[in-house]
């Protein structure tokens, strides 16, 4: 039964995307591959994991998760469904001190990977509600692929899905919203946790000033 | 409409001479020495496969009658709507402006259509619409780039539903001797303006050497202009009989339609170049969105509307 809502919840909510925004995935830095990899993203809107799993191929859909806020998800029982049935999202607790034996997100994330499976994050770690493009990135990304050496990062740049849904407006505005799907980033075999963060920033900035030029 | 048999025989030979098109466009491009790699052909071809989109959706709008093709214009529209509001500066304090665009003036737009209401057609977005928007923006209280932020709004209004809802409108003027077929008028617009300009294209790229404004448009040349004015004029002549009009009015219509085309499209062109971009949106493949097929019947439709309406409207 859940199983089925799921289905149906999923169904409609990728016709919805699409009606809205028309998303399309680009990949301007390799092809979409059906092999376990890290989508780190822009995150400017709760809706932006959802846009980036409509917009991946659909084989490549179902076996990639969204790491996601338990204390966010689990407030409510619309949303509690939606993280855990629909999306199938890594749930990680945000408070350290809450967090049992293998709870970690790294543990949590590289368990999911084993089982084959992809994931997105939002390495910025909060919402971005600034002027600027892009916040600094948080450590996770690094101690995730430290941990699992040779896995891709794959640079994912959302491109106004923040105009879509305005905070503090009911209606969602239909405009074009861009998935751009970057070259992989692997960590380097002695690169420091300083560098390679401040190199996998640059790489999804490039995306960014490629949408802003047109380029895309 | 519905099953007038003029109109059906005509989808008929729109179809057929649609398959005729696509073989011997097929035969250059593929089969002939010449046409490997040829540019132009390519683009022929591609036209011809979004004419056949347009064709098909069009005859499937027109079976059901007036209601499909306003929600075949509607949708239209919709993305057209969708693809300019995405490339202008709007920020956060225009959320309120542009709902309203597309949950309320787009639907009442389409309901004077609807209803018939030629009064609310002409007037509901250059009068209410223009002076109740920048109301509503202007009460978030965000003054940067007010007036930029504004008319972006009010042009993307003006040319995705205004104009863009004048060519399901045509089949609400009321013409004498012409009563219930008004929706070949639909037809005859669409290929005036899709033949004409595939003459202006497929002309000055083979005789064009004066462009017309080399920064905005490199395709778009004077010997075109002149062939695609004749071109219009030929063709909306050798098909007046599915009009009310003389051929030689026909002709004129014809030639009015383009030239507006031509010089709306080349105003489409500028817009692009200014936001830097090549096409408006990802709708149809190799061919760009539906901005970039509609750019050059946008300008002309109302036009094209009110010329009727003012010389042969009851």
């Amino acid at each position: 039964m859940k199983k089925i809502a799921a289905e149906i919840v999923s169904i409609a909510l990728q016709l919805l995307i699409r009606a809205l925004t028309a998303v399309r995935g680009i990949w301007v830095g390799g092809e979409p591959e059906d092999k376990p990899r890290i989508y780190y993203a822009n995150h400017t809107s709760n809706g932006d994991f959802v846009l980036i799993w409509t917009s991946l191929p659909s084989e490549i859909r179902r076996k990639t998760r969204p790491v996601a806020a338990a204390d966010y998800w689990f407030k409510s029982k619309t949303r509690r469904f939606a993280v855990e049935e629909v999306f199938n999202a890594v749930l990680i607790d945000r408070n350290a001190e809450n967090r049992k034996e293998g709870e970690d997100p790294v543990t949590l994330m590289t368990q999911a990977l084993q089982q084959g499976q992809s994931l997105i994050i939002f390495p910025e770690g909060k919402r971005n509600q600034t002027e600027e493009k892009l916040l600094e990135f948080r450590t996770g990304l690094y101690h995730f692929l430290h941990n699992n050496p040779g896995v891709e990062a794959i640079p994912t740049w959302i491109e106004n899905l923040n105009r879509v849904l305005p905070k503090g407006t009911l209606l969602p505005i239909p405009l074009i919203c861009t998935v751009t799907f970057g070259a992989p980033v692997t960590l380097g075999k002695r690169e420091s946790k300083r560098k390679f963060l401040k190199r996998a920033h640059d790489e999804l900035l490039k995306l960014a000033e490629m949408q802003d030029r047109g380029r895309v | 409409m519905g099953w007038d048999p003029t109109l059906w025989a005509l989808a008929g030979w729109l179809l057929l001479a649609l398959l005729v098109l696509t073989i011997i466009g097929e035969l250059l491009e593929q089969v002939l020495p010449i046409g490997r790699g040829n540019r132009l052909f390519k683009n022929i071809n591609d036209r011809i496969k979004a004419w056949w989109i347009m064709a098909i959706l069009l005859v499937g709008a027109l079976a059901l009658g007036k209601g499909g093709v306003l929600v075949l214009f509607l949708f239209i529209s919709f993305a057209a709507l969708r693809e300019f509001l995405s490339l202008t500066n709007t920020r956060l304090a225009d959320s309120w402006a542009l709902a309203s665009a597309f949950f309320f003036v787009l639907p009442v737009q389409f309901l004077a259509v609807a209803m018939d209401w030629p009064g609310i057609l002409s007037m509901f977005i250059p009068v209410y619409a223009f002076m109740f928007m920048p109301m509503l923006t202007a009460l978030r209280g965000e003054p940067h780039s007010f007036l930029i932020r504004v008319a972006e709004t009010q042009w993307s209004l003006m040319v995705s539903v205004f104009c863009v809802s004048h060519l399901p409108a045509l089949m609400n003027l009321t013409i004498e001797g012409f009563e219930g077929r008004a929706a070949l008028l639909i037809l005859f617009f669409i290929t005036v303006v899709q033949g004409s300009d595939t003459i202006q294209y497929i002309w000055g790229a083979q005789f064009g050497r004066r462009k017309v404004a080399p920064q905005l448009s490199p395709s778009k040349t004077v010997e075109g202009l002149v062939a695609g004015t004749v071109g219009a004029a030929v063709l909306a002549g050798l098909i007046f009989w599915i009009t009310p009009f003389t051929w030689w009015q026909a002709a004129l219509l014809g030639a009015a339609i383009f030239l507006m085309g031509f010089f709306g499209s080349l105003v489409m062109a500028a817009i692009k170049r200014d936001r830097g971009i090549r096409e408006w949106g990802p709708l149809m493949m190799a061919q760009g969105g539906v901005t970039d097929r509609l750019d050059t019947a946008i300008f002309s439709a109302p036009i094209f509307y009110y010329l009727v309406q003012f010389f042969w409207g009851a």
